[in-house]
């Protein structure tokens, strides 16, 4: 039997092609940036629309490893420390809120008439159009940044983890109960040990919306942050500034998703799906 | 022999469909009763509503006299599939009865020398001590199935329903589950009530076989807007031979196995409800008059 390398339902590309196959389009639009990029600054050396890298390089450099002349801070780091830690704080709190309440709704049918409707409705507001409301009420510091966060993504991972309890085989509900469990016991032995995984590939899906309303949230009022910078130095063109930025959030983002992926296959081995 | 399981007049509908149609029955401890009959005829519900996971449309049922009781510790279930608890051992699946009602079970680092004995006990007993600190992803069909079995007995329930435990299983290891089964029940003294859609089985394992099925007439008409259901057909003594394979070889089993198949599985072949074969000492039936008219 001959498999196709490459083309047809049966292709089995080979470990070394695959590899490159995976690499390929990165490469295609880094060489095509790149020529962009030269042709751009041959034409013009103070084009600002497409740096170099090296003009990205020095920008960097200038942010992350030289204290800012203003204010002594190393702008970079202080940027991804605050964004690191709105983020965190929000989506911690919408994870804490999913666990408890959602598989509380999912576990107990009366709970879930009570807060499903509810939570369908919140859920289905857009979190941006909260905007002005958080900043007006919450004020533009710190609780009006993740209380976006928490609204945009809670209810969706309260709502995932609720049904996946409701979905959970009745049958091992029955059982535990034959084998003398409480209405609680079944709770704290069988669904919440068994949601954990659920938790995390909800928590997972929830980053892109999570860092989506970080940015929005400091473009429009704060004093720091990665989204901040991107959209303060826009003023001035700065795009040696923003594409390092927009690279390292993507690289932040996908470490999360890494990390959380790790974690479900360290700790969650019985878990397939 | 006390009267562990009392159901009279039950009925079971799923909208428009009637699945149980007026079933007497009454299981003395110490029974090994199997139910066998073709799909369709009712008898997962029937272990469903036993169970208490569903309830019955109308009637009673009894557990050591208590009436309607939702899943407790007073029956022990092993179904086919979704037998345990994936996010635990073996072990700790054996163990989780008595964690759950004499140990604590929010405490993640709760260990008890006595219940982990016990449990190692009912282990060597279904032959799974080496298999004791694996998950159940790790153990095959069989494993799982004599872990599930353990771990329902370790909370000695008056009752053990089981749900085709081994029907998901290859042949060789479910010939070797059943003589097992029956070792068990020998030496534990067990109340069994065990479904199964396989007649070789049904006949082999039980002290008594009731034959549950929609094919039977009665006086209600044989009108497509009579809606009936399954109902116990027939109900067999069985002697409780050696605990040996053998005997599926012998005449009087292919006779028996012969005799089921006519009464619950040929649909050309009704029984009239007064001619049902219900000679076991602890069958009954209560008939209403539409089913059957004496006056007639």
């Amino acid at each position: 039997m001959k498999r196709p390398v490459f083309l047809g339902l049966f292709a089995q590309p080979p470990k070394a092609l695959q590899i490159v196959l995976a690499a390929l389009p990165f490469v295609l639009l880094l060489v095509a940036y790149l020529v962009a990029s030269d042709i751009r600054l041959e034409a013009n050396p103070n084009d600002k629309l497409l740096p170099s890298v090296g003009q990205m390089v020095d920008a960097i450099d200038r942010l992350a490893f030289q204290p800012d002349r203003r204010t002594g801070d190393y702008l970079f780091w202080q940027d991804t420390l605050s964004s690191l830690q709105r983020l965190l704080t929000g989506l911690g709190l919408s994870t804490l809120v999913a666990l408890t309440v959602g598989v509380m709704m999912g576990a107990f049918n009366g709970l879930f008439v009570l807060g499903n409707p509810f939570l369908t409705f919140i859920s289905m507001v857009p979190p941006l159009a909260l905007l002005p409301i958080l900043f007006i009420s919450l004020g533009i510091d710190e609780v009006g940044k993740i209380a976006l966060i928490f609204i945009g993504t809670f209810p969706i991972m309260t709502r995932d983890v609720a049904l996946s309890v409701r979905g959970m085989p009745k049958e091992l509900i029955i059982k535990a109960k034959t084998l003398g469990a409480s209405d609680f016991a079944v709770v704290g032995t069988l669904l919440l040990p068994q949601i954990m995984p659920r938790l995390i590939t909800a928590l997972r899906l929830s980053l892109g919306a999570a860092w989506l309303f970080l940015i929005a949230a400091e473009a429009i009022a704060s004093t720091d942050g990665l989204g901040y910078r991107i959209f303060l130095v826009r003023r001035y063109l700065a795009m040696d500034v923003i594409i390092p930025y927009v690279l390292w959030i993507t690289l932040l983002g996908f470490l999360m998703d890494l990390l959380l992926r790790i974690l479900l296959k360290w700790r969650y081995k019985w878990y397939q799906g | 022999m006390t009267r562990l399981l009392h159901i009279e007049d039950v009925y079971k509908s799923y909208g428009d469909k009637l699945v149980l149609d007026n079933i007497d029955l009454t299981v003395s401890q110490g029974e090994f009763c199997t139910v066998v009959g073709p799909s369709g005829c009712g008898k997962s519900t029937l272990l469903r509503l036993i169970l208490g996971q569903e309830e019955p449309s109308e009637g009673r049922i009894e557990i050591k006299g208590q009436q309607g009781a939702l899943p407790d510790r007073t029956r022990g279930i092993v179904y086919q599939r979704y037998t345990l608890f994936a996010h635990k051992t073996v072990l700790e699946n054996v163990m989780l009865g008595r964690t759950l009602t004499e140990g604590q079970w929010w405490n993640p680092w709760y260990r008890n020398k006595s219940h982990v004995e016990e449990a190692m006990e009912f282990l060597r007993r279904v032959r799974l001590e080496d298999a004791a600190g694996k998950y159940p992803h790790e153990l095959s069909g069989g494993m799982q199935q004599r872990a599930a079995i353990a771990q329902a007995l370790i909370m000695r329930p008056p009752i053990l329903l089981m749900d085709e435990p081994f029907g998901a299983l290859d042949p060789d290891t479910r010939s070797d589950l059943q003589l097992y089964l029956l070792e068990l029940w020998e030496k534990e003294k067990l109340t069994i009530f065990f479904v199964t859609h396989d007649m070789q089985e049904a006949c082999f394992l039980g002290t008594r076989l009731l034959v549950l099925s929609q094919y039977y007439s009665d006086d209600r008409g044989m009108g497509a807007d009579v809606k009936r259901g399954g109902k116990i057909v027939s109900d067999h003594a069985l002697p409780k031979m050696a605990t040996s394979t053998e005997v599926m070889n012998s005449e009087a089993f292919r006779a028996l196995i012969e005799q089921v198949k006519k009464e619950g599985f040929d649909p050309d072949f009704r029984q009239h409800v007064k001619d049902f074969n219900l000679k076991h000492p602890d069958s009954f039936q209560t008939l209403l008059q539409s089913e059957y008219n004496a006056g007639q």
